[in-house]
């Protein structure tokens, strides 16, 4: 490991999720893809900025790591906003990479592959 | 101000339905971030995690400006496969203590390509040591050629790393297209194997 993995700064995100670490769906990983709900109520003016980025964000379909890329937020961070904006009924999840993939999901993958070379 | 159109090339398909993952772990340099990179739909993204020894959430306010945290790079890209299926690409550092940071991120993964570099093979043992660990996740080790390498033989490299012999050992030049699908493509059919290995009856 040199610095170019790993860096030291000043960096307080917990601030931004009213100090809470954990999201309050734990299973909302970095590979959740999230999209916003079709007609859901817009957020109330007490919401954060970064919770107005994210829901903004999400009005195509990304997963959790893309979308903290986007907004230059750790995914830790983001997981605890989606999981309030899912709470809300605002935010959509449509899979988690949980599960190991079956022999049929490999097989796909490999074929999806194999269209590309 | 966003909004979704297909245009938008952040955005999958909405057709999609499936997320499946493929770690690429190695050490910095290695060429871990060239190799996603030649294959992705979208340029490599780019996020950071901050390490904290402490349980994290909890904050302590004194040395506000002076207290440092460590934050960890994970960098990582996207093929959409197919209508329903989206494969990510993430690409961490080789330690284990660096990528547990993305809690889950190993779990439910297709395989892990592990990057090495010839001319510092010393630099695989730590992620190869860990992954034989984590028995069950299928590996495949792609040896990122330089213009600067030399060319060992497969059962040279093999042995140096003392690689299990199931394990399968690819050539790749990460900038190259090509050879960054073969590594995948391999990953795939050996992760395959593995399963199919798995449910035999022994």
């Amino acid at each position: 490991m040199t610095e170019g993995d790993y860096r030291d700064q000043p960096l307080r995100p917990y601030v931004l999720t009213s100090g809470r670490a954990q999201p309050s769906r734990n299973w909302i990983g970095v590979d959740t893809l999230l999209v916003a709900a079709p007609g859901a109520d817009p957020l109330p003016v007490t919401a954060s900025r970064q919770e107005i980025a994210l829901l903004r964000l999400c009005g195509g379909l990304l997963s959790v790591a893309e979308a903290a890329a986007h907004l230059a937020l750790p995914v830790s961070v983001v997981k605890v906003l989606a999981s309030d904006l899912m709470d809300s009924g605002r935010l959509q999840t449509r899979s988690r990479a949980a599960e190991r993939p079956d022999a049929a999901l490999l097989e796909e993958v490999l074929s999806g592959l194999r269209d590309l070379g | 101000m966003d909004s979704a159109t297909s245009a938008d090339r952040r955005y999958l398909p909405d057709t999609v339905q499936r997320s499946v993952k493929i770690l690429v772990l190695g050490s910095f340099g290695v060429g871990k971030t060239t190799l996603i990179g030649s294959v992705s739909e979208i340029p490599p993204l780019h996020t950071e995690e901050v390490m904290s020894d402490a349980g994290v959430g909890v904050d302590d306010l004194t040395g506000i400006s002076r207290k440092t945290r460590t934050t960890v790079a994970l960098d990582f890209g996207r093929i959409t496969l197919n209508r329903r299926i989206a494969l990510y690409l993430y690409g961490a550092p080789g330690q284990q203590r660096f990528w547990d940071l993305w809690e889950g991120l190993a779990e439910g993964a297709l395989g892990v390509l592990v990057l090495v570099d010839t001319r510092r093979l010393e630099d695989a043992f730590d992620v190869l040591d860990q992954l034989e660990r984590l028995e069950r996740l299928p590996y495949v080790v792609a040896v990122n050629h330089f213009p600067d390498s030399l060319a060992h033989p497969v059962e040279e490299l093999r042995e140096a790393l003392d690689l299990p012999p199931h394990v399968p050992v690819v050539d790749c030049v990460a900038p190259d297209r090509s050879t960054s699908l073969t590594a995948l493509t391999t990953l795939t059919d050996h992760a395959m194997r593995v399963l199919a290995a798995r449910k035999a009856p022994s």
